[in-house]
């Protein structure tokens, strides 16, 4: 082999393989995914126990973030700015699209590798220097940023120094997402094996493809507004500070004339299909998933296709219903609430499609069948209840309420998460050549989905009721609020559980890793696409030789066929 | 185990439904999110200048002989870069040379107007925050900069030690010249851009 040749350091450090990129970008976002749900912990206690001290932990957090346990304000803030950037940022995209992505998208293409290897190989270092930049940021004078995950100005403009360094840290998240995605759809265009037409890919590619269009072009946006937001703090400028401004009863000493409102559209040119970058690749995963445990084809394969390339181009047309708030004027509300209303049909088509699939398969309950499974109505719950915030009206009672946390958290976390944990149940025997424990699995699952409601389900209460999101005391001065306060212990409850029950999944990661025996199977799931066509673990170069593809990429229990599946790469 | 055959097809050669080479699909899909990095600069510059009471003329504060030296400097060498990409497409390596030579050139008098109008603005004390005109006149310019900084580097990494491959595997190295010129002249469109909505309007 090869690879016999080579320093572990080429090997399984600085290596250029896109199976080791991808397990590195998985490995590396599993570990910011742990530690932004933890910094969520921390501020779980202070809303279900305002002002009280958090036990054990809180004596560790140091005298200028939590004097004696108690959670300061700014500390919160941080905590809640983080908890954000981390998890989209650092967590959920860099698996689905990094180490899934990147994993999977040449084995299931039949290519011997990403166009690009080397860029490939770059893209993870300046993620991880982008993340590495935003675990520095807690210790520079002032703490992390502050203002929230969407860094809106004035505030972030004039906040502590941390807010710089998360600029700077997401230059470089920026520029890693870029190189990928050119490598995306570079390997997707071009390293196709012979036979394998476009209408012939798997879904999840067709997610990967659309997603890295997304990144592609919407992220730069975001960049230059990153350039402008950098030139008002470092250089004095005023893009985002509108004239006139006072700070603590002190006229800012700047020349004004900027706009905050401008910030929020560049912030959500990206912020939106950032949105389908997250829920694409779920999407990808889940009918991968789906497919191979109903043991049947696809329920419309070409209007899911169809579906995600107009979810897509609608994405870029959406950002703008985020901000019905901000005065924009109601020509514009009106706009973005009918091209709102209109993305919401692909994505039913799609959900409709996996739900009809189900019909007449013998279904196979694994442990990823199960997370696949949960995800459709999970996901379901997410999405109906975003419509709502999508009709302006409403919105104006809703905006920045617990509400808009529980709707989009049903997409992210019991929706994405989900889909990410799935995955990883389903790709293990692949990438280990080992298959992961059933009964632990099964202990990972059951309570994760009970907790995952028992925290978000309550907050649409808590939202209608109006409480606002981003109160520091959970909103304990607020009449309006005491209805539904005693909802918090019951969900911090529920997210320190759901913390506890993620033990099950970690020993299981760890000990099937650790087994001495090997699952011999190639295919253990008797699945079609090519990955499972490669040896087990995949070696450098991915396959004994380069594979043909004769058929699309679901047949399974095709009348007259020998097994109830047709990989295809058979002839 | 058999040896595997980690070669990835097509980095020199063209797919033939795609009709391009790797390198040069990922350029094109680079300069599909430049032209994204620059919009979101400009629009910022529509916004801006749309919600103003006052926008000065650009030629009160901006000197226009400079700028229009600039974007004849930048069109040249946009001309030059196409001659070398020519030439060394026929293995014309002296023609090569002396054309991306003059690309390089005309890079560096290019920076050189930049530094030096940029330093008669600071003698006259405007600077980024003395007001929004200025403000985004150095961030649109400063990112143009950095472009051409990093075509710069690239093209004098190709005429120097780069150069070698011309002799090894002309095509490959004929491709890069390709793509490297596709950049190029994407950053002289941006300036002329620039220098249209900045100097001009």
């Amino acid at each position: 082999m090869i690879l016999q040749g080579r320093s572990f350091l080429r090997r399984c450090i600085f290596s250029t393989d896109h199976k080791v990129v991808g397990i590195q970008y998985g490995i590396t976002a599993l570990f910011f995914l742990l530690f932004g749900f933890c910094l969520m912990l921390l501020m779980r206690w202070q809303l279900a126990y305002p002002g009280t001290p958090i036990p054990w932990i809180g004596q560790w957090l140091g005298e200028n973030r939590a004097p004696g346990g108690v959670v300061l304000p700014e500390f919160y803030n941080e905590l809640g700015a983080m908890h954000g950037t981390i998890m989209v940022f650092l967590g959920v995209v860099p698996l689905l699209v990094g180490a899934f992505g990147n994993y999977l998208i040449p084995l299931q293409i039949g290519a011997p590798d990403m166009a690009f290897p080397k860029l490939n190989m770059a893209s993870y270092w300046t993620y991880l220097l982008g993340g590495l930049t935003m675990l520095v940021s807690f210790f520079v004078p002032g703490g992390a940023a502050n203002s929230g995950w969407t860094a809106y100005p004035p505030l972030a403009d004039i906040a502590t120094a941390g807010q710089t360094v998360w600029l700077l840290g997401m230059v470089c998240i920026i520029t890693s997402s870029l190189l990928g995605s050119i490598n995306f759809i570079t390997t997707i265009f071009q390293l196709r094996a012979e036979g394998l037409t476009f209408m012939r890919l798997p879904f999840f590619v067709w997610a990967q493809l659309i997603t890295s269009f997304l990144l592609l072009l919407a992220f730069p946006p975001l960049e230059a507004a990153g350039i402008l937001q950098l030139f008002d703090r470092v250089a004095a400028t005023s893009f985002f500070l509108p004239s006139g401004l006072v700070v603590s009863g002190e006229p800012l000493k700047v020349s004004g004339g900027g706009s905050a409102l401008l910030w929020q559209h560049l912030f959500w040119f990206l912020g939106h299909p950032e949105v389908y970058v997250i829920l694409l690749p779920s999407m990808g995963i889940v009918t991968e998933i789906i497919v191979n445990n109903i043991r049947r084809p696809l329920y419309g394969y070409r209007t899911m296709v169809y579906s995600v390339i107009f979810l897509g181009l609608m994405s870029f047309i959406v950002w703008a219903h985020h901000m019905y708030l901000t005065g924009m004027g109601t020509a514009l509300s009106a706009f973005f609430q009918t091209t709102t209303m209109i993305i919401s049909i692909p994505s039913v088509v799609i959900l409709s499609c996996l739900f009809l699939s189900l019909w007449g398969g013998s279904i196979r309950f694994n442990t990823p069948m199960l997370f696949a499974l949960s995800f459709l109505p999970m996901f379901g719950i997410g999405g109906l209840t975003g419509l709502p915030l999508g009709v302006a009206t409403v919105d104006i009672h809703l905006h920045d309420t617990y509400y808009v946390i529980g709707h989009f958290h049903y997409i992210v976390a019991p929706g994405t998460i989900f889909a990410i944990f799935a995955g990883i149940y389903y790709w293990f025997p692949k990438v280990t050549g080992k298959r992961m424990n059933e009964n632990l699995g099964q202990l990972h699952f059951w309570p994760s989905l009970f907790l995952m409601n028992g925290i978000f389900m309550p907050m649409f209460i808590q939202g209608l009721a109006g409480v606002s999101r981003r109160l520091y005391d959970g909103g304990a001065q607020y009449a309006h609020a005491q209805g539904v306060l005693h909802l918090n212990v019951g969900i911090s409850m529920c997210a320190w559980l759901l913390a506890l029950f993620q033990i099950p999944f970690i020993v299981n990661l760890i000990w099937s890793m650790a087994k001495k025996e090997k699952a011999a199977l190639d295919n253990p799931w008797e699945a079609t696409t090519l990955e499972w066509a490669a040896p087990t673990p995949p070696p450098h170069g991915n396959f004994r030789e380069i594979p043909k593809v004769y058929r699309g990429p679901y047949e399974y229990s095709v009348p007259g066929a020998a097994k109830d599946f047709t990989p295809q790469s058979e002839a | 185990m058999s040896v595997m055959n980690t070669a990835i097809p097509y980095t020199v050669e063209a797919r033939p439904e795609t009709g391009l080479y790797n390198a040069k699909l990922g350029m094109w899909l680079f300069l599909a999110s430049e032209v994204m990095l620059f919009g979101g600069l400009f629009s910022a510059y529509v916004f801006l200048r749309m919600a103003a009471a006052h926008w000065p003329a650009g030629s009160s504060i901006l000197s226009i002989p400079l700028g229009a030296v600039n974007t004849v400097v930048l069109i040249t060498s946009s001309i030059t870069m196409s001659l070398a990409s020519a030439a060394v497409k026929e293995r014309k390596f002296d023609q090569f040379k002396v054309n991306l030579g003059l690309t390089i050139l005309l890079a560096l008098v290019f920076l050189s107007v930049k530094s030096f109008e940029y330093g008669m603005k600071f003698s006259h004390h405007m600077y980024p925050k003395t007001n929004t005109f200025l403000a985004i006149y150095f961030a649109l310019t400063g990112v143009h900069v950095l472009h051409v900084l990093g075509g710069l580097v690239v093209n004098a990494y190709f005429w120097g030690p780069g150069s070698r491959m011309g002799q090894a595997d002309p095509q490959r190295f004929a491709n890069r010249i390709e793509i490297a010129g596709l950049y190029w002249n994407f950053v002289d469109v941006v300036w002329i851009l620039l220098f249209v909505t900045l100097y001009l309007l």
